[in-house]
């Protein structure tokens, strides 16, 4: 554990999963997970492609359905119920690897659409906001385009700002550099760095080793499902316990 | 950067006509075979054309509105369809209360033109259209003071076509949205009544689904618990246009990646408001030239209620034409007919297409 996470032992953890089993039909995504993340910590889950890495930050805001096992976020246990879902789904932003910016509003729309409906914040106000955010990641003079006007780059940092209108306590990040050209992978992470350096509590799946080194408080490498090795970057990039680290390492790193 | 080049289109503007005219040549006589054609047709167009309008204006009977006009006249009789345009339009509606469907017909047609319009669009247009329609019924039924009572068994002509096409399409498209989103649901019971009530739908034809509404219904049901014929009729074309537009709709809502509805859930989105302000927006987007298929096809098939004895546009023209005292031009009373039909489905095609071209400029 690192020093940001003591200084938070005594709080409520951020995310607290406990035994947690997802199948999908008879194919068993993950298994006895068990994980907490402590607030303002930021954690990088890598693996293998098929190893849960997605199912698993999906299932803490219920975009995937867990069959066993329990999850809370901030104190709150996380259920089915559409209405407690939504409660929690509001502190818990969530950035895909294909964006999923909303391609028939303009980016400023895409970026008030939930304070308006969700938390009811006026219009006003939800346009500082969004204004607020949209300069953080660096590109308001696109406020009035539509998706399809800007760059990959462009459309995840706004999908970043989207998120962060709403205010979350948490941010999942699903790959979010994985689906974009490599010139533009840099301008994303040093996003997400900023984020980092404020002190978001981030779960972030991905296989960008530069961005678990320089932010991550815990690098998680999970496979078949389970959690394999769970540790500070440097023990986890230096000195990998499992074999199955050693050889993933191995193959991602040059 | 648009602006750019735009201020400057005076080089274009010239030689984009001279470029024009030339693919136009080379298309019409470009090789010996397309030259060959372009001669034969545009002959063939040319003496049709002349023959067209030898009929339909130089040798044709306008007025006197008499059957004696027409029997002179070597061309189109048009001074029949001149003097039973009442009877065409409005059917059999009482000849000195004809203003009442006259004033129906032109509110439709005036609210429909004025819907057309994206500025009109709002919650208003919606509330005026509900008023529109109260107006309507009250103006063609009656029963109220100042207005004597018509029963629908008298109503006829074009404001039927016009009522039935506003009201069981206009009404036939929300229900199809909630039949297109109840067919995807997760419980199984609400996809299974949507399927139940889509598939038996779209299995019969809509003859046979007129022919169940206003002949076996009464069979089946005390008259005293149904509506009368024309709302039964009325209905069954709302039933029948829902299940095929709810299909249509379902077509867009599976075109749409599965990204989106899940970045309105994680958003905090209800599932309301995800159908509502992420996905349906889309999904019909994606769907208006088929959605404008299925509607006109509906605008056609409003014709059908003749067999269940409605007198719509089409035989009330049938009906004026067994007039003995003239020479039955049923040509010329059709080809009226059809113009408005045309009228009706070009005007909405168009609109169609401006919806699609609006929206292809917000991408």
């Amino acid at each position: 554990m690192t020093m940001q996470s003591f200084a938070h032992d005594v709080a409520e953890p951020a995310i607290e999963i406990v035994g947690l089993n997802k199948w999908f039909d008879d194919f068993h995504a993950l298994r006895d997970i068990d994980l907490r993340v402590e607030a303002g910590e930021r954690i990088v889950v890598c693996g293998p492609s098929g190893s849960g890495k997605s199912t698993l930050i999906r299932c803490i805001n219920q975009l995937e359905h867990h069959q066993q096992g329990s999850i809370r976020v901030g104190g709150r246990v996380v259920c089915r119920e559409p209405k407690k879902l939504e409660i929690i789904r509001r502190d818990v932003g969530m950035v895909f690897q294909s964006f999923n910016l909303f391609p028939h509003l303009t980016i400023l729309e895409n970026c008030t659409l939930a304070p308006l409906w969700v938390l009811k914040q006026s219009r006003p106000e939800a346009e500082a906001t969004a204004l607020h955010f949209l300069e953080r990641v660096r590109i308001p003079e696109q406020a009035h385009k539509y998706p399809g006007q800007l760059s990959g780059g462009q459309q995840q940092r706004v999908a970043i700002a989207r998120s962060l209108c709403m205010n979350p306590k948490i941010m999942l990040f699903d790959e979010p550099t994985s689906a974009l050209d490599p010139e533009m992978v840099k301008e994303v992470l040093e996003t997400m760095l900023g984020l980092a350096h404020d002190g978001m509590t981030m779960i972030v799946v991905t296989h960008e080793m530069g961005f678990a080194r320089q932010a991550a408080d815990r690098v998680i490498f999970m496979d078949e499902g389970r959690i394999v090795e769970s540790a500070t970057p440097d023990a986890f990039f230096d000195n990998p316990v499992h074999a199955r680290t050693r050889q993933f390492l191995d193959q991602i790193l040059i | 950067m648009n602006a750019v080049a735009l201020a400057d289109p005076v080089p274009d503007a010239r030689a984009a006509p001279v470029a024009k005219r030339r693919s136009w040549l080379k298309l019409l006589f470009g090789t010996p075979l397309n030259a060959l054609l372009t001669i034969i047709f545009g002959m063939a167009i040319a003496r049709m054309s002349v023959w067209l309008v030898d009929w339909a204006i130089i040798n044709a009977a306008f007025f006197p509105a008499e059957p004696a006009s027409c029997q002179a006249a070597q061309g189109a009789c048009w001074s029949f369809v001149i003097a039973k345009h009442s009877q065409i339009l409005f059917g059999i509606y009482p000849p000195e209360e004809r203003w009442r469907p006259a004033l129906v017909c032109l509110l439709l047609i005036g609210l429909l033109i004025y819907s057309v319009r994206p500025a009109s669009w709002g919650p208003r247009l919606f509330g005026l259209w509900v008023a529109a329609i109260v107006a309507v019924f009250v103006l063609m039924l009656g029963g109220v003071p100042g207005l004597t009572f018509v029963p629908t068994a008298l109503w006829g002509g074009l404001p039927i076509t016009l009522i039935l096409t506003v009201v069981a399409i206009g009404a036939a498209f929300p229900l199809a949205i909630m039949l297109a989103l109840a067919r995807r649901s997760k419980l199984p019971a609400v996809s299974a009544l949507s399927v139940l009530f889509i598939e038996t739908t779209r299995a019969l034809p809509l003859l046979s689904i007129l022919f169940i509404a206003s002949i076996m219904l009464p069979l089946l049901l005390p008259e005293a618990l149904l509506p009368d014929k024309f709302f039964r009729a009325l209905l069954a074309l709302l039933l029948f246009a829902a299940a095929y537009m709810a299909e249509v709709v379902r077509g867009g809502l599976q075109a749409l990646p599965k990204g989106q509805s899940e970045a309105a859930e994680a958003l905090g989105l209800s599932y309301w408001q995800r159908q509502r302000l992420i996905i349906l927006p889309q999904a019909i987007t994606i769907v208006i030239p088929a959605l404008t298929n299925t509607i006109i096809v509906m605008i056609k098939n409003t014709s059908l209620v003749l067999v269940v004895g409605l007198f719509d546009l089409v035989s009330s023209g049938k009906a004026a034409l067994a007039d003995p005292s003239w020479s039955s031009p049923a040509a010329e009373t059709y080809l009226f007919i059809a113009a408005i039909y045309f009228i009706l489905c070009f005007g909405f095609g168009r609109f169609a297409d401006s919806l699609e071209r609006r929206r292809k400029v917000s991408r």
